[in-house]
């Protein structure tokens, strides 16, 4: 491999550390936060996938497969909620979840 | 060559996920989330890994952008809102994201393979066989049981989510079916004698 890994890891680092930001950045807005959820995700991916590759083992990229599964079913069920919660209160502020008083 | 590749793709990839935090308006942020995952996929064939980019574009640009795009537009949102308290979170923000990148950095620099994590490997690449058909081979045989945990997984989340937002609406008109089939004509069929000229 001409690139080293180091490169890659560093990206995925990079790319967790601003899906972290992100849910920080974005408190009130959680379709952001599911976003930046998905960023993480993809991280996670990269790292699988590039040292799979690098170790010449193709089990990584069978995980990263069933990580892509649970993510698309993670967003989806998280827009589901979404959108119910939407019909209940006609607004998405994270402030406005507090029936349970947590 | 390859080399200028990654890094194109490695600086597409984190501009465009710092705009997808930072973007005002969510549907900007989901397209740029698009761009992010397009250089995902590209670092992915960059590895060798073809089968996974494709699977990427499909699954994440064909559908989960598409779901938060709908989700996005359907909402009628204040967006200006949500986006205040933003200069109160960034310091801590900022501290958080430096100390985990900080210690991510740390574990990743000083690394090298060992010997023999090479001689242990459960499923070796074989250069021979696209990557596809390879892929194929460990899934369908050693993670079949848990390729029907993720088929599985996805069933739950459809029906979870068509439950979650389905909703009867009594103001609605609808044909009920077993009703309609079970009439007969007693019930539904009332003979009148009207006299002429006078009407019900």
């Amino acid at each position: 491999m001409i690139i080293p890994i180091e490169h890659f890891l560093i990206v995925s680092a990079s790319l967790f550390v601003i899906g972290v930001f992100g849910i920080f950045l974005n408190r009130k807005n959680i379709i952001i936060i599911l976003m930046s959820i998905e960023l993480i995700l993809a991280s996670v991916n990269i790292n699988f996938v590039v040292f799979s590759s690098y170790l010449g083992d193709l089990v990584g990229q069978v995980f990263a497969m069933f990580i892509l599964t649970v993510a698309a079913a993670e967003a989806a069920i998280g827009l589901a909620i979404l959108v119910c919660f939407y019909r209940l209160r006609n607004s998405i502020f994270i402030e406005d979840a507090n029936t349970m008083k947590g | 060559m390859a080399l200028y590749f990654f890094y194109f793709f490695a600086f597409t990839a984190i501009l465009s996920s710092f705009l997808v935090i930072f973007a005002n308006n969510p549907v900007h942020s989901v397209l740029w989330l698009i761009v992010t995952f397009f250089s995902v996929a590209g670092f992915f064939i960059l590895v060798g890994a073809e089968f996974l980019a494709l699977l990427l574009m499909i699954v994440y640009v064909g559908a989960l952008a598409v779901l938060f795009l709908f989700v996005v537009m359907m909402l009628n949102i204040n967006f200006a809102g949500l986006r205040s308290g933003v200069a109160q979170y960034l310091p801590f923000g900022i501290l958080i994201g430096l100390v985990i990148f900080i210690e991510l950095i740390l574990a990743f620099v000083p690394w090298d393979f060992k010997e023999q994590s090479f001689d242990n490997l459960s499923s070796p690449i074989n250069l021979s066989e696209t990557n596809t058909v390879a892929l194929g081979k460990v899934v369908y045989t050693d993670y079949f049981l848990l390729f029907q945990c993720a088929g599985i997984i996805l069933l739950i989340a459809m029906i979870g989510s068509i439950v979650l937002t389905l909703r009867s609406r009594p103001d609605v008109k609808r044909q009920n079916i077993t009703e309609q089939i079970f009439r007969d004509p007693n019930s539904s069929i009332e003979v009148k004698d009207i006299n002429p000229g006078e009407g019900i």
